[in-house]
């Protein structure tokens, strides 16, 4: 790096190693030619030529919307090439009053409250529309009106029952798996892992395709789908290079990376239901819990396939399980507020990181677990794997309802 | 997983719980305690400062634009447009007739329709609506164009002339820079209007090119009803004793998409709520109402707690209708409102569109009976 950036004809051979105040002189010189650059166009001002009088993009994102006693609330992010000012609210094509907070024009990427005290009605449909300065028209949808939970301690008791029924409770019973796994013979637990390999790469489907889901939503600055593969590759290899500090993880380490990757999954489930109880309770049925509960069985297993090899404690065992389905009651809590899409396209990036870090693991010990010489991809861990992405798949059903 | 919160969401599944009546007895509670609905202003924060002390409005409530237009930037006040007729040059014909002469200059500008938005505009002279061009029946006119704006116009006027003069594509269509002189007699009498007819026709009217024309009727030439007729001929002293206000009921489309964001009459949304026309109770009004609404086939005019007589294009010294709350009006249709506030209490009454998706768009407005306008 410090070579192609130091003068012509530095060959290390043929001159001496610069002084390290010269190299941080060296360093300055392309900086300082990017400023005079930059003043040069700001200054001279001769890209004028290219303005053809076209109006400035606009572009606001809906981030999150409160409704409450005093009415709607929305918070706005700018986008687009120059600052917006915007110049009414209307709710269901009226005109209403409305405060904003900040007041003033938007810069790009800044954001501010509007508060519109619209008599909103109970389970009915309404549409907020945004008129801009040069009469642009933004609008958003508030499918079903429900007054939006606030966080109260009151519902935090209901709220982490519910996560661990769905995050721990099948973990746990998944777990309970493990005296069987113990007899289950090699080629036995080749199918498990295999299993759990199948299971996490429906995982990472999943978790996915809903970071994607929430980066569309977010503000354009923020490059949502850029921004979500960016963030799961750095999740995964900065998980991977801290599991294979001390060689390729196994058993206990690896149980422990499946149980994050499988954590952070569920926080994101978490998210989801959370934001179903902000746009109204009585969508959370009984049916719907026992399938979440039904769906996570499987990761369960997963988590214990590494540790047949070992003998670990009860409070080990525990740790997995709290690690595995606690998120999820963690995902409710903030879920069941109201949170910019951003922020979830973020935290499922990163589960959808670390699923593929396990993944890439218990594969990898799936292939040292074969004999020398003989191929790791056998029946049974075929069959492991198609199987594990099937029950995932088919239990889908249920929370698809 | 999105899917399944799309679906628990539906209408069915959140009116079938029974965890709503608690929610539903919190928005009971919004409609008690409401605060703000009981103050209109107060919760305007930024905008309402520039609004100042709009005491009249508390009829709409919260459901209402914030802030205030500047009339000053925009060169034209909604209220002065009202009673601002533009009666031109008067001079004789070598026959005797009266000629009268009226300059009107075509140029783009950049117009306040609601508070905050604005609309690039086309104009008359600078306005939306154009200036009232106001006339006696028979004399000859003579109406000067000249466009310094950046697109062909024309002035095309509702009345009797002939085709050189029509004001269409072919017949006076001026050119950025050029001039036209359209001329012809001020005929029939009535209540009228012109507009631009250079193509895209809709859309050179919706940009704002459009404005009244009034011929008022010649007593002498109607001498059976010329008590009516001198009423109606501005500058007489029977029509000293009426208030004439001219409204041009238009809208606006501020993003192109063929459907207007903004209602009005006389071009900005809101302004007669914010600004009630002030009328003196014992003298009888006469509204000259012309409907430029482009996209919507037709508006409305609904008047309250009065009726009022109709003079469909004003082409008649009787009413067409008579005794009626409401009219419509289709695009370009237009035409006269008597009435009297007379037997009336003082105080404020509301007239809109009774198109309700218009009014609440901005086409409403007050009248404010007093006893004696200042």
């Amino acid at each position: 790096m410090n070579e192609s950036l130091r003068p012509p004809v530095a060959a290390e051979t043929l001159r001496p190693r610069a002084s390290r105040t010269t190299n941080l002189l060296w360093f300055a010189v392309p900086l300082l030619a990017l400023i005079l650059a930059s003043v040069w166009l700001v200054t001279s001002d001769w890209l004028k030529a290219f303005d053809n009088g076209a109006p400035p993009v606009e572009k606001i994102t809906f981030e999150r919307v409160v409704l409450d006693n005093d009415g709607i609330h929305l918070q706005v992010r700018a986008g687009g090439s120059a600052e917006l000012s915007i110049g009414q609210v209307l709710v269901d094509d009226a005109y209403w009053s409305f405060k904003q907070e900040p007041a003033g024009a938007l810069s790009p990427l800044s954001s501010a409250w509007l508060h519109v005290p619209y008599p909103w009605v109970l389970g009915e449909k309404h549409e907020v529309k945004v008129l801009t300065r040069t009469g642009v028209v933004f609008k958003h949808p508030i499918e079903v009106a429900v007054p939006t939970p606030q966080a109260q301690i009151g519902h935090l008791g209901p709220q982490a029952l519910l996560g661990i029924f769905v995050g721990i409770v099948p973990v746990v019973i998944g777990m309970l798996f493990y005296p069987a796994l113990r007899g289950v013979g090699r080629n036995g637990l080749n199918f498990v892992l295999a299993l759990t390999v199948g299971l996490l790469a429906f995982l990472l489907v999943d978790t996915l395709k809903e970071a994607v889901e929430f980066g569309r939503k977010s503000a354009e600055s923020f490059q949502g789908i850029p921004m979500v593969a960016i963030v799961a590759l750095g999740a995964f290899l900065l998980l991977f290079a801290i599991g294979r500090r001390h060689g390729t993880p196994t058993g206990i380490a690896l149980a422990t990376y499946i149980a994050l990757g499988i954590g952070l999954h569920n926080f994101g489930e978490g998210l989801a239901i959370g934001a179903a109880f902000t746009a109204g309770v009585a969508g959370l049925g009984v049916f719907l819990v026992l399938g979440f509960t039904l769906h996570n069985v499987t990761e369960g297993i997963g988590i214990v396939a590494p540790l047949v090899d070992n003998r670990p404690s009860l409070p080990t065992f525990l740790g997995l399980a709290l690690l595995a389905g606690a998120p999820a009651i963690i995902g409710i809590w903030i879920g069941s507020l109201t949170y910019a899409p951003h922020w979830a396209a973020l935290a499922l990036a990163i589960g959808a990181g670390a699923i593929l870090q396990v993944i890439v693991e218990v594969g990898s010990y799936l292939k040292r677990r074969a004999a020398p010489g003989e191929t790791w991809f056998t029946p049974s861990i075929l069959a492991g794997l198609t199987l594990g992405i099937a029950v995932m798949y088919v239990t889908a059903v249920f929370v698809k309802v | 997983m999105r899917e399944w919160i799309r679906k628990s969401l539906s209408r069915r599944n959140l009116l079938s719980a029974g965890a709503l009546t608690a929610a539903g007895a919190g928005l009971l509670t919004l409609a008690r305690t409401q605060p703000i609905a009981a103050q209109p202003h107060a919760g305007h924060g930024t905008q309402a400062a520039a609004s100042g002390s709009d005491a009249k409005s508390h009829a709409h409530g919260n459901m209402m634009s914030g802030g205030a237009v500047d009339n000053h930037k925009n060169g034209f006040d909604p209220t002065k447009i009202l009673t601002d007729w533009e009666t031109g040059t008067v001079s004789q014909l070598p026959d005797g007739r009266v000629l009268r002469t009226y300059e009107v200059t075509g140029e783009d500008k950049e117009i306040e329709i609601i508070p905050g938005v604005f609309f690039p505009a086309w104009t008359y002279n600078g306005r939306v609506p154009g200036p009232t061009l106001r006339a006696t029946e028979g004399e000859r006119l003579r109406v000067v164009f000249h466009n310094n704006g950046s697109h062909p116009h024309t002035m095309h006027f509702h009345g009797i002339h002939s085709a050189r003069m029509d004001g269409i594509p072919g017949a006076g269509m001026v050119n950025p820079g050029d001039e036209f002189v359209y001329e012809f007699d001020a005929l029939p009498f009535g209540c009228h209007l012109y507009h631009c007819h250079a193509l895209p026709l809709k859309r050179h009217i919706h940009k704002g090119m459009y404005g009244a024309f009034i011929i008022d009727p010649d007593p002498a030439r109607h001498p059976e009803q010329a008590a009516v007729a001198n009423s109606r001929l501005l500058g007489t002293p029977e029509n000293k004793e009426w208030q004439e206000f001219v409204m041009v009921m238009n809208a606006f489309d501020t993003d192109f998409d063929n459907e207007n964001e903004v209602y009005a009459v006389n071009t900005v949304g809101h302004h007669f709520t914010k600004h009630p026309i002030q009328i003196a109770r014992g003298k009888p009004v006469r509204v000259y109402l012309v409907n430029v609404t482009e996209f919507d086939p037709i508006n409305s005019f609904h008047l309250h707690g009065n009726f009022f007589d109709y003079y469909d294009h004003g082409t008649t010294l009787t009413p067409t209708l008579k005794t009626v709350d409401t009219v419509v009006q289709c695009q370009g249709q237009r035409g006269i409102l008597e009435f009297t506030f007379k037997d009336h209490e003082t105080g404020l009454y509301m007239f809109h569109a009774h198109q309700s998706e218009f009014a609440e768009l901005g086409w409403m407005g007050m009248f404010d009976v007093v006893e004696a306008t200042s």
